[in-house]
């Protein structure tokens, strides 16, 4: 195939994005900007997926985008492009320059001092070309075996959405007028599969598993992933609705994450600032349950949330977020952290356009000893929940409310599944009722939890 | 109009280069080829704490190819417009197919293009001031609506996307489509209580619309009013019970009960519940659904779908029996149905798939008033947040941002968002009365499915359902019923 030719090109390119990147802030300070930043994002992906054995969808691309940010004193403007001629750099520069003139003076505005800027050393292990190894056949192959695994698995796994398999790399290059400039490469790849189980009253369900890691070598296999797609499915065969009743609640370790973000989003400095979040204001006070100890960590090696600087250059850290249900860090940016007296906690995420937002590094519960079996063991009556429909929380005032299913606890046991269901409570209660939590923690993705027990939630049904 | 010769003007294209591309994606067989170019220009300004704190634009453009081979799909995408990498995509896309190459068709056919939003100055042209100047309004009104409204974000967001979409069957078509935006997010403090309000809208339409029709103030009242009606809000009641749900952007019921259900892919793959039930009743006899994607200046409208298909208006459920689906051509030609011109993509980098348009139920016969009145004890729920569908197994829900309790066929207390969750094959067959009030809502939804958005719009009269679940944390001793 084409692909020494295509790599030669890429290295070249990437010199050329790294200088394109530091010549455009050196333009903008040319023309008048007092400050500047500019982002280059360059990437390729691959997907297929396999339905019924036969190849559905092949997809094979690149793409870049260019993005600037800049400051007229205390005034800032963005502009992005995905062409990267001359006219149109040229264009994007202008427009930036000429919308930083009719924004409003902010005394909060600018980037970042520079003496905050900077990466972490080492190797963060997020790039590895072996994403892209296997030949075309055997990504395929990858594909068919997830959702074979799963067909195979029970007689009724009768159908299914497919199996597929994804590798992307991406490449992201940072600069500003401080002569800050910094790069990196990530890749990604993950295998799935999506089965449909019937009922012998031809009522069907469907559930999913993946696995996604930065190098083809830490994929679990296709067959696993697939067979755990059956199981998740066929559990669900047979659902029913239960009475409304007040009982607690075990979150799986997906959905566990839901809370996880749910105190992100509460914590993150954007909403602290406008008082939009119940946290606003808690520092130093206890919001969640003594054995609730929260991280954020983007210096983890191979970690989905690792990068060796955030969306602004500063290095990237560990914060501790909560300890021990005591508030000890808000999550914030350059500009969050200047309005709130604070100093950044290097959680900037920069998209191509806008003022850089506020993302989450390596973000986790600290798991606990019990496994998820002893914490379902121990409860009479209860919900363990394993999907989620629909997003129904509200960070203002906590109110939480979400439709869902998954297993009844009936007697310590995961007794029979349930669904058409609701979860309702209020956040500000949940935190402090987080119960139990287990020793599972596993990430698959930048957020990971281990299995907690929630009291006293309501579930609505019948 | 000339408008739309955008690509042949921009980037020097001609139909030689098209068929020569087209010609190259069917290189390895194949029986269809096609090729998306999109150039998508975007403009969006924030005002946050009375300051406009940010404002971008944006320009991504490219070309996605795409290649069919029974039920195979092919695809590769470029942003680089060059001959060279266009065909390089092309001959990427080619590789799903394996067999002699296949010629497409010579010359291509242009159809009388419809004109459902005729725009003189699209808004991304417009002065940024007269923008800046909505945005400031909007935070004015806002805040000017009651001392309890403490903070105030304001958007407003515009794109116009150019299109061509050519296929190897000798499609031929471009549109140029505007898309504008506002929104007023308000948050209401008291002493130890907060409370959020939200509101906004636009369509396909031209910047005098936020001078005219709906104005910054329009949606400052509207997110204003719904946060000070929150502070007094209290708990929703829990478990089934009749609601109402008043008309225009509740109709997102329809779109996430019924529409997705009813997306032709779901239907040839058999994994919507609703598949197999065309000719069957799903609803009650007072229900008539349409998907109209030729609504003039709505958001969820197109002169053509994302495959160079006119749309058009297309009869799910027809007096509660169930008509048909919503289908692209990979889905027709494979279920041996009609194109309803329902084939949509984000942009250039996706593949199309059916997705719906403007999704709404026929007016009917009752007085909402006397629908309300006939509740006993129930929810009267008027806004909400979104809502999500579990294709398979049919499971819905819709969260309600603002609704009221019902008691004795009066509308009382205001109650706190809740999620509703249902059936989708049999919530509508417990539909027992419908308003004639039918109202689309004011612009802004955002549907996603497998990963991509696209604009669509919902609406609905006023409409009663005698049963629904209502996610609410009230005890039941304590409850929202009790006097």
């Amino acid at each position: 195939m084409h692909s020494t030719e295509l790599e030669a090109q890429d290295s070249k390119l990437r010199t050329d994005l790294r200088d394109l990147a530091q010549d455009i802030v050196r333009r903008a300070m040319n023309r008048g900007a007092t400050a500047s930043e500019c982002v280059i994002r360059d990437g390729d992906e691959f997907s297929t997926l396999v339905r019924l054995g036969q190849v559905e969808t092949l997809k094979e691309s690149g793409s870049k985008a260019i993005g600037v940010r800049v400051f007229n004193g205390k005034r800032a403007a963005s502009t992005y492009s995905s062409d990267f001629s001359r006219e149109s750099l040229d264009r994007m520069l202008t427009s930036a320059l000429d919308l930083s003139r009719i924004t409003s003076e902010d005394p909060y505005a600018g980037i970042p001092e520079p003496e905050q800027l900077g990466s972490i050393g080492g190797d963060l292990d997020l790039y590895s070309a072996d994403v892209y190894s296997l030949p075309g056949q055997e990504r395929i192959a990858y594909a068919r075996r997830a959702e074979k695994a799963a067909l195979d698995y029970d007689p009724r796994i009768k159908n299914s959405e497919g199996g597929s398999f994804d590798a992307a790399t991406g490449h992201k290059i940072l600069a500003n007028s401080h002569g800050f400039v910094g790069e990196y490469r990530r890749s990604y790849c993950s295998v799935a599969a999506v089965p449909i189980a019937q009922s012998e009253n031809g009522a069907m369900q469907r559930d999913y598993w993946f696995s996604v890691a930065r190098s083809l070598i830490r994929l679990e296999s296709p067959e696993h992933v697939g067979k755990v797609a059956a199981q998740r499915t066929l559990r669900r065969l047979g659902a029913k609705k239960v009475k409304t009743a007040h009982v607690p609640v075990v979150f799986d370790p997906l959905l566990a994450t839901s809370i996880l973000e749910h105190i992100f989003e509460g914590v993150n400095g954007d909403s602290v600032y406008r008082g939009a979040s119940f946290l606003a204001g808690k520092l130093g006070q206890k919001i969640a349950s003594q054995n609730v100890t929260v991280i954020d960590d983007g210096t983890m090696p191979g970690g989905f949330g690792t990068a060796p600087f955030d969306g602004e250059g500063i290095p990237t850290r560990r914060t501790l977020v909560i300890e021990n249900g005591v508030l000890k860090s808000y999550v914030l940016n350059t500009y969050t952290a200047k309005k709130l007296g604070l100093q950044t906690t290097a959680n900037a995420s920069r998209g191509l356009a806008g003022t850089p937002g506020i993302g989450p590094g390596n973000y986790f519960l600290q798991p606990g000893t019990k496994t998820p079996q002893q914490i379902i063991g121990e409860i009479k009556e209860g919900l363990y929940v394993t999907e989620f429909l629909g997003h129904g929380a509200n960070l203002v005032t906590g109110d939480y409310s979400r439709g869902a299913s998954g297993l009844w606890i009936y007697g310590g046991e995961l007794a029979f599944p349930v669904e058409e269901i609701t979860v309702a409570g209020n956040l500000k209660d949940m935190f402090l009722n987080i119960s139990e939590i287990a020793n599972d923690l596993e990430f698959r993705g930048a957020v990971a939890s281990p299995t907690v027990r929630i009291d006293d939630l309501t579930v609505g049904g019948e | 109009m000339d408008k739309n010769r955008f690509f042949f003007e921009h980037y020097g294209l001609t139909e030689r280069d098209l068929e020569r591309y087209l010609a190259a994606a069917l290189s390895a067989g194949g029986e269809y080829a096609d090729l998306y170019f999109e150039y998508l220009s975007s403009t969006s300004l924030m005002v946050d704490e009375s300051m406009v704190k940010s404002a971008s634009q944006g320009i991504s453009a490219g070309c996605g190819i795409r290649v069919i081979a029974g039920e195979r799909t092919g695809y590769a995408y470029t942003d680089d417009l060059s001959p060279e990498r266009i065909l390089h995509a092309a001959r990427t896309a080619a590789l799903i197919a394996s067999g002699p190459a296949k010629t497409p068709t010579i010359g291509f056919q242009k159809r009388p293009a419809r004109s459902l939003y005729p725009v003189t100055l699209p808004s991304v042209d417009a002065e940024i001031t007269a923008k800046v100047e909505l945005v400031m309004r909007a935070d004015q009104a806002a805040r000017a609506y009651d001392p309890r409204i403490k903070e105030v974000r304001a958007s407003y967001a515009d794109e116009l996307r150019n299109i061509l979409i050519v296929g190897s069957d000798g499609t031929f078509a471009e549109d140029s489509q505007p898309l504008a935006r506002m929104n007023v997010g308000c948050i209401a403090k008291t002493d130890g209580n907060s409370a959020r309000g939200s509101a906004g809208g636009g369509g396909r339409v031209a910047l005098d619309f936020f001078f005219g029709e709906k104005t910054p103030e329009y949606f400052a009242k509207e997110s204003a009013r719904q946060a000070i009606l929150q502070l007094d809000a209290r708990e929703a009641p829990a478990g089934e019970m009749e609601v109402v749900l008043g008309p225009g952007w509740p109709g997102v019921l329809l779109h996430e009960a019924v529409g997705h259900g009813l997306e032709a892919d779901f239907n040839r793959k058999q994994t919507s519940a609703f598949a197999g039930l065309v000719g069957k009743r799903v609803a009650s006899e007072k229900c008539t659904v349409v998907d109209n994607g030729t609504m003039p200046w709505r958001r969820g409208s197109l002169n053509v779908d994302d495959e160079g298909q006119p749309t058009q208006s297309t009869v799910l459920i027809e007096k509660g029996v169930l008509k048909g689906y919503l289908s692209d051509k990979l889905s027709a030609k494979l279920m041996g149905i009609s194109d309803t011109g329902n084939g949509r993509r984000e942009s250039y980098e996706h593949i199309p798939m059916p997705r719906m348009t403007n999704t709404y139920m026929l007016a009917g016969q009752d007085d909402p008033h006397d629908i309300v009145r006939s509740v006993k004890r129930g929810v009267y729920a008027v806004n909400f947040g979104g809502g999500q569908v579990d294709i398979t197994n049919g499971k819905f829900v819709f969260s309600a941002s603002e609704a009221y309790l019902i008691e004795d066929g009066r509308i009382t207390a205001p109650i706190k968002g809740a999620t509703l969750i249902g059936n989708g094959p049999d919530v509508l067959t417990r539909v027992s009365m419908v308003g004639n009030d039918l109202k689309l809502d004011e612009g802004v939804g955002t549907c996603g499915k497998d990963g991509q958005a696209v604009p669509v719009g919902v609406g609905i009269p006023t409409l009663k359902v005698d049963r629904l679940t209502v996610g609410g944390t009230a005890k039941k001793d304590t409850g929202g019923f009790m006097q």
